[in-house]
């Protein structure tokens, strides 16, 4: 029998970002149902390397990763747990000259938006992290970036959701979604929301929800392919990337080195998803040629996820453009881990206010609105 | 499925269901490819002493020395009619590839056929004391004799739930090793109550009494309904406690111990395939889904022996040569009817003796009810029984995976191999819930750890 619920607010997707906003929705006052297909903070929030990184973003981007980064650093006591976020820094490595002229270039930019870099040249780069392989030519430092354990903080976001009164669902997969009178119906198998507002954080599956609403949003799987080593000893203490964006790595107080790069592979339906060897194998000869230390090191584990890429590596957020009360915030392109928890409190403004306090123009899903068909032009049809 | 005009036919596992499975597939006429991780083949039951070792003193095969020797035998015998590859790691099956390390480093190879004989290891139960150095478990002490020609220890204690219990025991007894105490965790009266499906395989069950009898007259008679134990020492082993079934305490001075508790399967790699699994309460496990014939899920895909479910190995034998059969038939081979119902029978006749061995040694759950707050459950990373305890209290976990994300239990080298069952027993037990609802931890690549490398084999 089916189940009806009202809410002012029903989001769709229980990651980092869709139980943030039940949380800042819950402290706003709202009432709010949150609907998970799996269990909250098990897709690609929880499956990600764990980057709680600035340095490198889309310039468009940075306005919210500088805000999401404050909300990091008071993050255990916001969730109660410890969500192990080390400010160990963000070091980005150039292997080529070319590599090192657009690190000096990505400073300059980011300055202007009050990000500080430090460009550290052949022997700083050495000096700062002597582990490095010989095949590093420099690097640029974010010292206030780092990492944390994704594995936790989705959940802990949920656990806090409930605890202030978000009626959280999970195994609650959306079979649909429309425009009622009065506001919004979606359903499950088992349950039928009524709400005011309607927010989409669906990750992969969400362009398959602004389509319901008519709207184009061309989210294409992507499948990071993450390794981990046994515990070994301490030695990396920043977390790496490199120019290019083939391989990350980090290693945490435990010992374990985390690296990635590349990609798993997901069937058709996205709905499993398996590392590659190839991929595995690849990610070790860059992980060593960037930390020769690690040659001969165990790895005990490999594991993917799926997450949702949009066209220009950017997300989508704000209001629909075709329906009033509908808000959207996915397609963060495997680099939303460090935006979720600020993509609860701006998703909360735009229902509350009707407005951010973050500059989100460039994120607007209009960007995907395909050029309408001129009257009597010809258009090839599938037979 | 339509014939193949050469198909590579791969076994995983050079134990005695691995190995009579690549007899069968040769004499069709078939060269399969048989990976093994060990030195030599004959599986865990049937290991042997490294090539290079000599001087071993023990015969540790005893009643099964001739089928061991057989085992042993028909790698060789059939020469390069079997492509045998020993120390070979297969930690991947992805689509019809397998990802392998070998003695040359990271390799893959194709199969269009693949026979899993994956075999089983100890089933651990936490108790005080159980990361001492000194503790073992049964199989382990096992290994030591048989592949290595060496104890344990000085003064040995073993404690188990099943038939390697008496049998590891008059392995060491014979070998001349003091074994102090032989406790078995489950009732008498169980074993008296399966008497009759026991005799189903009577020869069997004469040398398990046999056994037995040799471990009393020896003076090491096998004490039942153990309720609770304790392994004491500063730095390793110094004695072993327990609590017998009127409740009287009893202490032992040795300095090894050998326990575990029955065995589970390594079923790693059929999950891997993506064969569909079934919990099985009697089993207490998770098992791969497998028909009488061996087949899977998983077309293709085929299981047989301990890997699939505990069985011994002289069902193992059966049962590979059975799966061989099967995968033949789905090959486009005529196969021997005759033989096939032979096999058959025999399976039929084996699994009664089965279904009345795991009767008279049930799983000890008890043993897991009384688990205390402080005592370490992973010991790869430390997770201890009252972390899991408040995962589920204060996190809302209520399946296991979820428990491993949480709290790292399972996360370490061993991927949960050693603690995973027990932590699923005290999740279920925490969220009172039925074992098979806090469901299995799902196996990811590598099945065991892998070097970092920068090139492949």
């Amino acid at each position: 029998m089916t189940e009806r619920v009202r809410a002012d607010v029903a989001i769709v997707g229980g990651g980092i970002a869709g139980c943030a906003a039940a949380v800042a929705l819950r402290a706003a006052g709202m009432t709010v149902v949150l609907l998970e297909k799996q269990l909250c903070g098990a897709g690609a929030s929880g499956v990600n390397f764990g980057g709680v990184r600035q340095q490198g973003r889309d310039l468009a981007e940075l306005p919210l990763a500088r805000r999401g980064r404050a909300i990091w650093e008071g993050l255990n006591e916001r969730v109660s747990d410890d969500v192990e976020f080390v400010a160990s820094g963000h070091l980005k490595l150039a292997r080529s000259d070319a590599d090192m002229a657009q690190l000096e270039a990505y400073a300059a930019a980011a300055a202007e938006f009050g990000l500080r870099l430090e460009l550290l040249g052949r022997d700083a780069v050495r000096k700062s992290a002597p582990w490095v392989g010989p095949g590093v030519v420099g690097g640029s430092l974010c010292a206030e970036d780092g990492h944390a354990n994704p594995r936790v903080v989705g959940p802990a976001y949920a656990r806090l959701a409930r605890r202030m009164g978000a009626d959280v669902r999970e195994h609650a997969e959306v079979a649909s979604a429309a425009r009622a009178d009065d506001g919004f119906v979606t359903t499950t198998a088992q349950l039928e929301v009524r709400s005011r507002f309607l927010v989409n954080c669906a990750g992969v599956a969400a362009g398959t929800i602004a389509g319901w609403f008519g709207e184009r949003a061309p989210v294409r799987p992507i499948v990071p392919n993450m390794v981990v080593t046994e515990p070994l000893p301490f030695l990396v203490d920043r977390s790496l990337g490199v120019c290019g964006g083939g391989v990350y790595l980090r290693q945490i107080a435990r010992g374990n080195v985390i690296f990635g790069g590349g990609d798993g592979w997901a069937d058709a339906e996205c709905r499993r998803s398996r590392p590659l060897t190839r991929t595995t194998l690849g990610a070790m000869r860059e992980a060593l040629a960037l930390v020769p230390a690690l040659e001969g090191c165990h790895v005990i584990r490999t594991w993917t996820g799926i997450d949702g890429e949009m066209p220009d590596v950017i997300p989508v957020i704000g209001f629909s453009s075709t329906t009033p009360d509908l808000v959207h915030a996915f397609g963060f392109s495997g680099h939303g881990f460090q935006l979720g928890p600020v993509m609860g409190e701006i998703v909360a403004e735009l229902v509350t206010q009707g407005r951010s306090a973050s500059p989100l123009e460039p994120f607007a899903i209009e960007r995907f609105i395909e050029p309408a068909v001129a009257p009597g032009t010809a258009v090839a049809t599938e037979p | 499925m339509s014939p193949l005009a050469d198909p590579v036919v791969v076994v995983v596992g050079a134990g005695p269901a691995g190995v009579r499975a690549a007899e069968v597939l040769v004499r069709a006429g078939l060269r399969p490819v048989v990976l093994d991780e060990a030195e030599r083949p004959g599986g865990q039951v049937y290991r042997q002493p490294p090539a290079a070792a000599t001087g071993l003193r023990f015969d540790t095969y005893g009643f099964e020395r001739r089928k061991a020797h057989a085992i042993h035998g028909v790698l060789v015998d059939h020469g390069a009619g079997i492509d045998y590859r020993p120390r070979t790691l297969v930690w991947n099956v992805f689509e019809r590839r397998l990802d392998l390390l070998t003695p040359q480093g990271h390799a893959e190879l194709h199969f269009d056929r693949l026979l899993l004989a994956t075999g089983a290891m100890d089933r651990v139960v936490p108790f005080p004391g159980w990361t001492l150095p000194g503790v073992y478990t049964l199989g382990g002490a096992q290994i030591a004799l048989k592949s290595q020609g060496i104890a344990i220890g000085r003064r040995v204690a073993f404690v188990g739930a099943g038939p390697l219990l008496p049998l590891v025991t008059h392995q060491y007894a014979k070998a001349g090793v003091p074994v102090v105490a032989s406790l078995d965790a489950t009732p008498f009266g169980t074993k008296v109550a399966q008497l009759p499906g026991l005799l189903a395989s009577a020869a069997t069950a004469a040398k398990g009494l046999w056994y037995v009898g040799r471990n009393a007259a020896r003076g090491v008679g096998v004490r039942h309904g153990i309720r609770a134990l304790r392994v004491e020492g500063e730095q390793r082993v110094e004695a072993l406690a327990w609590r017998d079934a009127s409740g009287a305490e009893h202490r032992v001075a040795c300095d090894a111990v050998g326990a575990s508790f029955g065995l589970r399967v390594e079923a790693q790699l059929a999950d891997l395939a993506g064969c569909r699994f079934a919990y099985a309460p009697d089993a207490r496990q998770w098992l791969p889904e497998r028909t009488a014939e061996g087949r899977t899920t998983v077309p293709g895909v085929y299981l047989a022996g301990d890997g699939a479910r505990i069985g011994g190995a002289d069902v193992a034998e059966l049962q590979g040569r059975r799966t061989a059969l099967a995968l033949l038939e789905d090959l486009g081979h005529a196969v021997d009817a005759p033989e096939a119902a032979q096999l058959d029978r025999a399976l039929a006749r084996q699994a009664r003796f089965r279904r009345a061995l795991d009767a008279a040694y049930p799983f000890p759950s008890h043993l897991l009810d009384g688990v205390a707050d402080d005592e370490v459950v992973c010991r790869c990373e430390g997770i201890t029984a009252g972390a899991l305890r408040r995962a589920a209290r204060e996190k809302d976990v209520r399946e296991v995976n979820r428990t491993k994300a949480l709290t790292r239990v399972g996360m370490g080298r061993c991927q949960g191999r050693v603690c995973g069952e027990a932590a699923a027993e005290l999740l279920a037990r925490a969220c009172g819930m039925d074992l098979g609802e806090v469901g299995r931890l799902r196996a990811q690549p590598p099945v065991k750890p892998i070097p970092i490398v920068a090139s492949t084999a």
